[in-house]
């Protein structure tokens, strides 16, 4: 043991395995102070650092190790606790209290076993390499798309939750996907026959086959696919790669081979205090087994970890009791929700059943013999059920005298069941075990808003099944405390952007001073509430920004059409849509540059910028720019900034659509759009995305049948992948799409707010936001294309028309009564251009040109 | 309407700078005045229609404070700064974020189609 500085000893204590669950026991003992009680080593098998296993399909879809990553990279460090990653443990020597690795010995005085479960495989014949792949770690996920390289077709063996999350994975690889299941039903655990057959329906209806009751006899060489899978009974199918995700079983091969009880159906004994058969070692997670039980889901295992942390820091704790399987879950964008006895088995229970064939839906009930309580549902196709459903039987809450109500269509009357109809004890987050009360006490001790709440209880962080319930309890109390959130714009307007831009559109304001009158406090408004106008104003109406009422509401690069660089003068970009440029162009920008002395460089979205122009300059520059037929470039404004393209299919040998043709229409499409922020696109010409498309606000990816539609991604300080939006869309539906997903951001954004922020704080997130544009569930299609036509129909060049009004051109003197240009602009010459004779200033330039 | 600002002293040497056209309104514009850059700023629907501040922005040196942004915080009137964003009292010149900064303040007034700055 090794001596504290106060003279006691600290204890040894080491934690096999870096999941889920041997994470939160971390920061379950972090949390209580167990660092001043115990040296911590943590050891995981895995070379990442704990990771979000629930979440992994999302690795295909834009997330990296490092989003799915439970924790800041400095979290174990900075608590001072050991982390050996990639060091697997090979050995527990029971008699000498040591674990042994590959580097060395360790010794402890208390085990914790969270090792986890791996993928269980079937013996088949033939099933080697690619046939035989799990879906199970990072690794694993790595191996799949390595796979996948040079697959069309792919196979999941197993059609439970992992199963069909597996599928999704392979399906947005782009691989045409089947599951294969030995049961006569998918997630034949959770769901009921009739709830089978409608997830069937909705999965077959995505384009996933499915094929049940069949066993895998063998793997053969394929015909039209690399390997023919031979089921009993002489059906074939033939596919590129095979992925096993056929049930889990507990990783407890380590806790067998040091003598530890081991269950019959394996996993490693535990009590009710998580403690193994020996005394000094502990197993939590899927490792263990309790009551002859191994428990798949995170929940129960972070309730494991919980009770072990209190219980080795002394305090008290409830002894772990059993799980609640219960589980809300979107497989395939398919919404599956299963809670408690979902398959009637209690005695005396009944059933109520609704099924939609027309839309694949089916709800179940399952009450207790006297009709009072909820013993379990099980929801396909819609989870706005599962909610109430879960607290109704969770907490015993008596049911309504017609209890069928509550999975009837709702709309119907339905008893909804409030946030104030939940007693204090309810839980609102099962991962994290927060009760409604725990929530309340975090309300009252100052948390004021959602994130506070979340960082405070922990709630709605772990699956995240239960954010809108926790967001509704919250907005609940608070109005019950009779709180209101000030969610004002400023001191002079009492609303939201979001509400400003209803204003605007619906009384159909066009200047600042109206809207001021109308519904703001005093006469002048700020520099936040005029460029926010100003900004709504012009998504609105677009009228051109040099008007003179609009002036004074832009921000100063938006009044002179031009970014203002650290000394004062401006840079110039004038517009080559999709990158594209003759060479006489090249050849007027290049004459512009030499004659106006202006520092040249090439943009990152594939244009020209000019620094270092005086006020005075900018009209007689743009004169020549607008004579050789440029138009502005907007870089200067919260709008449409660039169309980045590849050469697409009119040169490149892999090319399959013209993203030139494409970059160009939507350039001109969206040139002059104002919008909350800047909007960047892109076009590529095939699926190695020459174009970065997926890095960009819009981005779009040609198919051989259309394109693929990717929105709201972002590059600069917080990346952020683009999302996956619309696939094999034709030119005009593509057009259509973007036009919808724009006016629904400019409409429903707040200020300053990128569209990858305002897509994460989107309520109901990407479904919901496909279910507005691509099913019109708000019947607001045609008028948000509407509001683009106007728009696109209003462009003008501000430029132009700024040059051919000589009012508006007296604001660009740099002084109003002398010719001269600002004395106190200096330049020095370097890699033989002019660049700012010094640094003014230490702190770098505020507005990025592209 | 008091067009000029009051704190002007008795014998204050004023100089014609420019003429209101030449003023944008809710806007500024800059004037030269014997080596000094001098920001106006035109607010007609204001009691104080005009006022006149150092057009040098004191934290990048740039002169560039004619270009700002007016506005009103907590009912005085600013200018924002266009590169850092930090505000100005147009009536004091002292600066909202921090008080180590300072535009100096110029005496100003209208007559006829005439704007005038009084040399201190």
């Amino acid at each position: 043991m090794k001596a504290t500085a106060s003279g006691e000893h600290l204890q040894r204590l080491v934690i096999v395995g870096n999941g889920m669950v041997g994470h939160h026991c971390v920061e379950q003992l972090v949390e209580r102070g167990a660092l001043a009680r115990f040296e911590v080593r943590v050891f995981g098998e895995e070379r990442q650092r704990a990771y979000d296993r629930v979440h992994l399909s999302e690795y295909f879809a834009g997330s990296d190790a490092e989003t799915l990553a439970l924790c800041p990279s400095d979290f174990y460090r900075g608590h001072g606790v050991h982390l050996h990653l990639g060091e697997a443990v090979v050995e527990i020597d029971r008699e000498r209290c040591e674990v042994v690795t590959a580097e060395g010995r360790y010794g402890y005085d208390q085990l914790i076993l969270a090792t986890g479960s791996y993928p269980f495989v079937p013996p088949i014949e033939g099933s080697t390499g690619t046939a035989r792949l799990v879906y199970r770690t990072l690794d694993d996920l790595d191996a799949i798309r390595t796979a996948a390289a040079d697959a069309r077709r792919g196979v999941v063996v197993g059609g439970g939750l992992l199963g069909l999350e597996a599928a999704n994975a392979l399906k947005s690889l782009g691989l045409e996907a089947h599951v294969v299941e030995f049961a006569p039903r998918l997630m034949p655990v959770q769901l009921d026959g009739e709830g089978g057959a409608a997830l069937k329906a909705q999965i077959e209806a995505l384009g996933v086959g499915v094929h049940l009751s069949r066993a895998t006899q063998s793997i053969s060489a394929g015909e039209a696919y690399r390997y023919r899978m031979n089921f009993d009974g002489g059906e074939f199918l033939e596919t590129d790669l095979i992925v096993f995700s056929a049930g889990i079983r507990p990783q407890d091969a380590l806790g067998r081979s040091c003598g530890l009880e081991i269950a019959p159906r394996g996993g490693v004994v535990i009590d009710n205090d998580c403690r193994t058969s020996d005394s000094q070692i502990f197993a939590i997670g899927e490792c263990a087994s309790w009551n002859g039980c191994v428990f798949g889901l995170v929940a129960p295992g972070y309730s494991m970890a919980r009770n072990l942390a209190a219980r080795l820091l002394g305090e008290a704790s409830s002894p772990f009791t059993g799980a609640d399987m219960s589980t809300k879950l979107k497989l395939l964008g398919v919404d599956v929700g299963s809670i408690g006895d979902a398959h009637g088995a209690t005695p005396g229970s009944r059933s109520y059943r609704f099924i939609d064939e027309a839309n694949a839906a089916y709800r179940r009930l399952v009450v207790d013999a006297s009709g009072k309580h909820v013993l379990g549902a099980v929801l396909v196709g819609d989870n706005s059920y599962y909610d109430t459903l879960l607290q109704y039987c969770q907490n015993g809450i008596a049911l309504p005298a017609d209890p069928a109500a509550l999975i009837l269509p709702q709309g119907a009357g339905a008893p909804a069941l409030g946030a104030d109809a939940l007693p204090d004890s309810a839980t609102i987050c099962s991962c994290h075990n927060v009760s409604k009360g725990a929530v309340c006490a975090a309300i009252d001790s100052g948390c004021a808003d959602l994130a506070a709440v979340k960082s405070c209880t922990k709630a709605a962080s772990g699956c995240g099944g239960c954010a809108a319930l926790l967001k509704q309890v919250f907005e609940h109390e608070l109005s019950a405390r009779g709180v209101t959130v000030d969610k004002s714009l400023c001191e002079h307007f009492a609303y939201t952007r979001q509400e400003l831009y209803s204003l605007v559109r619906v009384e159909g304001i066009r200047t600042f001073n109206e809207l001021l009158e109308r519904h703001g406090k005093g006469h002048v408004g700020c520099d936040i509430c005029k460029p926010a106008v100003g900004s709504i104003l012009a998504s609105c109406w677009n009228q051109p920004i040099m008007d003179p009422a609009l002036v004074p509401l832009q921000d100063t690069n938006d009044t002179f059409m031009a970014n203002m660089q650290k000394n004062g003068t401006y840079s110039v970009v004038p517009r080559i849509p999709g990158g594209e440029i003759t060479p006489d162009k090249l050849i007027v920008i290049g004459q512009v540059a030499k004659k106006y002395d202006l520092y040249t460089k090439i943009t990152g979205g594939q244009r020209i910028d000019l620094f270092g122009a005086q006020l005075h300059e900018l009209p007689l520059i743009w004169g020549e720019l607008i004579e050789a037929g440029f138009e502005t470039g907007h870089a200067y404004g919260k709008s449409t900034r660039t169309v980045k393209s590849c050469v697409g299919s009119t040169w490149c040998r892999y090319g399959v659509q013209d993203s030139v043709g494409m970059a160009l229409r939507l350039e001109d499409r969206y040139k002059g759009l104002r919008s909350p922020h800047k909007l960047k696109f892109a076009v590529s010409g095939c699926t190695r995305e020459c174009a970065e498309a997926q890095s960009k606000d819009i981005g779009v990816i040609a198919t051989d049948k259309g394109w693929n539609l990717y929105v709201c991604g972002n590059g600069g300080m917080r990346p952020r992948h683009a999302e996956l939006f619309a696939t094999d869309l034709d030119d005009d539906a593509l057009i259509r799409t973007i036009d919808r997903v724009l006016m629904f951001y400019i409409r429903t954004a707040d200020k300053l707010q990128r569209t990858s922020v305002w897509r994460e704080s989107l309520e109901g997130g990407l479904d919901y936001l496909k279910a507005v544009i691509l099913d019109d569930s708000l019947q607001l299609g045609a008028e948000l294309e509407a509001q683009m036509q106007h728009v696109v129909d209003q462009y003008e060049c501000e430029w132009a028309n700024a040059l051919n009004d000589p009012e508006k051109l007296k604001r660009f003197r740099t002084f109003v009564n002398d010719r001269r240009a600002d004395p106190d602009v200096h330049f020095v010459r370097e890699r033989e251009q002019r660049r700012p004779a010094s640094a003014l200033h230490l702190i770098p330039t505020v507005e990025e040109a592209v | 309407m008091n067009l000029s600002n009051a704190a002007v002293a008795q014998h204050a040497h004023w100089r014609a700078v420019c003429q209101v056209h030449d003023l944008v309104a809710d806007s500024g514009v800059v004037v030269w005045l014997e080596g000094e850059q001098v920001a106006l700023f035109y607010l007609p629907n204001q009691e104080q229609a005009l006022y006149a501040v150092d057009n040098r922005d004191p934290r990048s040196g740039a002169n560039i404070i004619g270009r700002g942004l007016i506005g009103s915080i907590g009912g005085e009137l600013m200018v924002a700064a266009p590169l850092y964003k930090q505000h100005f009292s147009l009536h004091s010149g002292r600066c909202l974020e921090d008080p180590q900064q300072a535009l100096r303040v110029w005496p100003v007034r209208m007559r006829g189609d005439a704007v005038e700055l009084a040399m201190l």
